[in-house]
């Protein structure tokens, strides 16, 4: 049944237009959640808030739950659904320079959309700084063109590379969050400051 | 509700564990539906792409990285799932301000910080971000959150390189946010 897109069970305009709803579900609750904060965002990085660490491992949780269950019962065909390919170096130096944009500019893409939205003017500067860094990796892009496509691995997922099944992967997903959120509640009630 | 919290704080948030259920319900609904996930920096992407060909279209006639794009999205560079969603997201998210009373034009960084200064790091950790966010492939949401849902070993990756690093970090910035 599902991807209803990829099965032809709605039209590419009714996708967009179901990506639109999807986004206004997305930015409410980041919103409501408190990623419109900056200082709330930057909390996780010194324990005196956790939010990002509890919204994020829940939602992976209940997405990795929730496909797992639904390809289950043959709802839903997980060789269709879009995963992202592995490109070893280019992933590992790419999320290194989005965490160090992360710690400094307090926000990460979407977020930064939220924090504009409801009139964030750091957001916005963020916005446009971000528009500069991907334009600037656009200009200088035969510089590291080659960075960019080396060590191409396919499109693994994590069980395979364990060779373990979803299910196990899944699982100890569950047990490795459970143990950062206890952490996360260790570290408010070790760092309380006022809400923001 | 902890005692170091305020509760007359005029910042409601839900509960994050709530949020957090409510977003993976949200990125099911996205594979489901689309057979992808959420993402955001896809749509900053489109942006500068179709900025660049209505500004100066030549250049990205000749500029390989915008060239590989549009060859990818022959119905122009902004009809894009991502972009339908961002722009989903930017009212999502105002609709979240007006009803906890969160919508004001400030500022926003830690008292003993300038505003002049916050918003020089905003701009330095955008440029990072965006430049990141090319290089490797997506964002947070869309390649740390979404790749970890369907298990991508790049989604995993990235999480641990986005996270890991503003970790490693963070006792140099401590100044900006404590």
């Amino acid at each position: 049944m599902g991807p209803l897109i990829s099965n032809g069970i709605i039209s590419q305009n009714t996708n967009f237009f179901i990506a639109f709803l999807i986004g206004i579900a997305f930015g409410f609750i980041l919103e409501a959640s408190g990623f419109s904060s900056s200082r709330k965002l930057a909390g996780v990085f010194y324990g005196y808030d956790t939010v990002v660490l509890k919204v994020f491992f829940t939602a992976a949780l209940t997405g990795m739950l929730g496909l797992l269950f639904l390809s289950l019962f043959n709802w839903i065909d997980l060789d269709l659904v879009y995963i992202n390919p592995t490109y070893l170096y280019s992933t590992i130096v790419g999320g290194m320079i989005m965490g160090a944009g992360f710690i400094m500019g307090g926000y990460c893409p979407g977020t930064s959309f939220c924090a504009a939205s409801i009139g964030k003017i750091d957001g916005m500067f963020f916005i446009g700084g971000m528009f500069l860094g991907i334009f600037i990796f656009a200009e200088g892009y035969p510089l590291w063109e080659g960075f960019y496509k080396a060590k191409f691995m396919g499109i693994p997922t994590l069980s395979q590379v364990l060779g373990l099944k979803d299910g196990i992967v899944v699982l100890g997903m569950i047990i490795v969050a459970m143990g950062m959120f206890w952490v996360g509640e260790w570290a408010e009630t070790k760092f309380p400051r006022e809400e923001y | 509700m902890k005692k170091s919290k305020n509760p007359t704080s005029k910042t409601r948030y839900i509960n994050p564990y709530l949020g957090g259920v409510l977003l993976g319900l949200v990125l099911i609904a996205a594979n489901f539906i689309s057979g992808r996930g959420l993402g955001a920096s896809g749509a900053a992407k489109s942006t500068i792409v179709a900025a660049v060909e209505t500004v100066a279209p030549q250049h990205a006639e000749n500029t390989t990285y915008f060239k590989e794009y549009t060859d990818s999205h022959p119905k122009g560079a902004m009809k894009s799932w991502l972009v339908f969603q961002t722009m989903g997201v930017i009212v999502g998210a105002f609709l979240s301000g007006v009803v906890f009373n969160r919508l004001k034009l400030k500022v926003e960084h830690s008292p003993k910080i300038t505003s002049r200064r916050r918003i020089i790091f905003a701009v330095m950790g955008g440029i990072l971000f965006g430049f990141g966010s090319q290089l490797g492939r997506g964002c947070t949401s869309g390649s740390a959150l979404s790749g970890m849902t369907v298990l991508s070993l790049g989604g995993f990756i990235s999480m641990a390189a986005i996270f890991g690093t503003a970790f490693a970090l963070a006792y140099f910035l401590r100044k900006n946010w404590i």
